[in-house]
């Protein structure tokens, strides 16, 4: 039997999920079902979009409205629905690949607007769905399946790239840090506007494997020990920063949101509220 | 009516990562054929990191009447 | 409230194209800006939130498509056009609308091609396309008006076979109808037959389909059933699945929602068909160059029959089939190298000999081509 949270708010029916043994997606789907159950979302008002990759087989698994696309284009399916329903929560589960590669573009727009949607990316740096090419967020030097005399592409700092791009909400959080990464989530569904979660997943099968990171418990013990706070990041120089990664909110400043700012336009020249 | 937590585990879900074995405090668990198993359940403080970090919902504290 | 005023008004392919699909219950309108279809966008921002509705321009053709997508699985009638490029590129998501059963009415006012082609001069290069584009075996509906009129009143067509058979209906005007002005009568919502999408869920299974029947019944998002949708393969409960059998019975089924209804979704126009030795097979704004050729048939002499599919897919094969069993010539003509051509020639076969008319350097096809080619095939005929 599951637990009480995992009855209400995933399809128990269709687990065990397809996640590989030790792969942080699993934790991190758990952390968006703690954070709607926190703030007590309905659930018929919830709807979770997401594109293509392993990160995005999560929409299957969560009982909510759910919308499973195709690559790259969960943030531009979502803005749909966020448009014609802008009392539903819209919150969309993507991969690095899935959201800064092949959906780039959707993903800086949306900052851009800042509609009222909440980004989560299960960042595992790989193309794991496709067997482990390097990805946006492949780290420069590291392997994948297409790197394999390592990557000479430079890596995005995601939630730097939706700040710049006018997301009024950007955080990161990872799989060691469970309570704050269901907070971090949280607080970006509660920004009424666009929020940017990095979720930094672990991919033991592919991203460990090629770059010989150990099993899944040795990734783990690296998030322990490398994925510290900004607070403490402040404190450290250059070369001890080199191979630490910043958790935590980076970004919280409200602004108007895109589908209000439509109503006033439908207001203006005498529409009806309700489509 | 005081409630208790009581640890619970689904053995059709562990994929047997041993998340919870290793970062369970008390080491209260095991892997017993790929899947954990509670070896202790008396050194069990209850804290619920293995429920939080199970990738798989395999473990967790559920509220029992008590 | 009635979405116009005037019932006749002087409007563009493009605006009636709008306003046709506002007189049905378009409410949500995602689109990037390309010749030839760019007014329907720009009328599109000014007219939906006049009503309530919602338009967007989106970043690109991809996120327009996936924009409308979104929309409608919300329940909201939506559309996006575009023109020979953005068509390409709005391919996959047409295949997602397909097997995911979205309803959403894709607008493609064609233009030259490939590529850039000659912006942003006339073609009817996309028929094809409009069939084939996306991968995979998929259903297909595509119509092609011919006039501003027709464009108001297939839009409307349109619209309701999306919604009927929760499919992706693609809207294949050309350069030579959106941009055409004439004046139309604009029937009011009131006086049309409109048809939503069914969302009586079978059995609480949001992709089961009753006894004999084609079409699942999806609620909209946020009305209170929780489920799946993919473009994987999937069970009743929208579940993928990699199961062979399921995937045959869903893909098979896709197929039948159209074939076995294709007499509701079929629809052509036949001109002096009865008593012709040759008969013009022809479809959108080339018409305009067929029934000037007509028009003229007093002066030159020249008989012939049309034969037009107004829904170019499925194409009305039997009614062609049944015309070619008593003429001797059947001239195609289209503005391309030869697309429905090969339909033609293939539902044909020999019951007549198929001549072809038709070019890709940017200019219409004239009443006075066509006449010439009539008089070549009649002169061969003797």
């Amino acid at each position: 039997m599951p637990s009480k949270l995992i009855e209400k708010h995933l399809r128990t029916d269709r687990l065990p999920h397809i996640w590989c043994p030790g792969c942080g997606h699993g934790i991190l789907m758990r952390d968006v079902c703690q954070a709607i159950d926190n703030l007590n979302l309905d659930k018929d008002m919830v709807t979770i979009v997401s594109g293509i990759g392993c990160s995005s087989r999560a929409a299957g698994y969560m009982n909510y409205n759910t919308l499973h696309t195709t690559h790259g284009r969960a943030i531009a399916f979502a803005t749909g629905i966020k448009m014609a329903k802008p009392e539903m929560t819209v919150i969309v589960i993507t991969g690095d690949g899935d959201a800064a590669a092949i959906g780039g573009n959707h993903l800086i727009h949306g900052c851009r607007r800042n509609i009222d949607l909440t980004i989560v990316v299960f960042n595992n740096n790989t193309y794991g769905m496709t067997g482990g090419q390097y990805s946006p967020t492949t780290p420069t030097g590291e392997k994948g399946t297409t790197a394999p005399y390592g990557n000479i592409d430079g890596a995005f700092d995601l939630p730097r790239l939706a700040k710049a791009a006018g997301a009024t909400y950007t955080a990161r959080g990872d799989c060691y840090h469970v309570p704050l990464t269901i907070k971090l989530i949280e607080n970006g569904i509660k920004n009424h506007g666009f929020s940017f979660i990095d979720a930094t997943s672990i991919c033991p099968t592919y991203y460990g494997r090629k770059n010989k990171k150990g099993g899944p418990i040795d990734m783990m013990h690296w998030q322990e020990k490398n994925c510290i706070s900004k607070t403490k990041a402040d404190k450290l120089s250059k070369e001890e920063l080199e191979d630490k990664l910043v958790i935590g909110e980076f970004y919280n400043e409200p602004k108007e949101e895109y589908t209000d700012l439509y109503q006033t336009i439908i207001d203006k020249v005498g529409g009806k509220r309700n489509v | 009516m005081a409630s208790a937590k009581e640890l619970c585990i689904e053995p059709a879900y562990c994929k047997g990562c041993g998340y919870c074995i290793e970062f369970c405090p008390a080491d209260v668990l095991e892997l017993v054929n790929d899947k954990v198993h509670i070896k202790n359940i008396d050194n069990c403080t209850k804290c619920g990191l293995c429920e939080m970090r199970c990738p798989d919902y395999a473990i967790y504290l559920e509220e029992v009447e008590g | 409230m009635a979405t116009n005023r005037c019932r006749f008004k002087l409007l563009q392919g493009n605006e009636a194209c709008v306003e046709g699909a506002l007189a049905v219950g378009m409410r949500f309108y995602a689109g990037y800006p390309i010749t030839p279809s760019t007014e329907i966008a720009e009328r599109s921002s000014v007219r939906l939130p006049q009503l309530g509705g919602k338009f967007i321009q989106m970043e690109d053709e991809i996120s327009s498509i996936a924009a409308a997508l979104g929309a409608s699985v919300a329940g909201v009638k939506s559309m996006t056009a575009t023109s020979g490029p953005g068509f390409s590129l709005k391919q996959e998501n047409i295949g997602y609308a397909a097997i995911a059963e979205i309803p959403i009415v894709i607008v493609d006012v064609q233009r030259s091609g490939p590529s850039t082609g000659l912006p942003t001069s006339p073609s009817q290069g996309d028929v094809m396309q409009a069939k084939w584009g996306t991968h995979g075996d998929h259903p297909t509906i595509a119509i092609s008006p011919t006039s501003v009129q027709s464009t108001y009143n297939e839009i409307i067509r349109a619209f309701n076979l999306s919604e009927r058979f929760r499919t992706p209906v693609i809207f294949l005007m050309d350069e030579v109808v959106g941009h055409m002005r004439e004046g139309i009568e604009l029937i009011p919502t009131e006086e049309l037959e409109i048809i939503d999408r069914n969302e009586k869920m079978i059995n609480g299974l949001p992709y089961a389909v009753g006894e004999r029947e084609y079409i699942p019944h999806m609620p909209s998002f946020g009305t209170g059933s929780l489920y799946n949708i993919t473009g994987l393969f999937h069970d009743d409960e929208g579940f993928p699945t990699n199961d062979n059998k399921m995937a045959h019975d869903e893909g098979l089924r896709l197929m039948k929602k159209i074939e076995v209804y294709k007499d509701d979704i079929i629809k052509y126009e036949t001109i002096d068909t009865d008593d012709c030795d040759t008969l013009i097979v022809c479809y959108g704004g080339t018409m305009r160059a067929v029934l000037g050729a007509k028009e003229r048939a007093k002066e030159t002499g020249l008989k012939f029959g049309i034969f037009n599919p107004i829904t170019i897919w499925p194409f009305p094969e039997e009614k062609l089939a049944e015309l070619s069993k008593k003429i001797k010539n059947i001239l195609v003509v289209e503005h391309n190298y030869g697309q429905i051509l090969l339909t033609v020639q293939r539902i044909v076969k020999d019951n007549s000999n198929v001549h072809f008319l038709g070019k890709i350097d940017g200019t219409t096809i004239s009443p006075d081509e066509i006449i010439k080619k009539l008089q070549e095939v009649n002169s061969n005929a003797q």
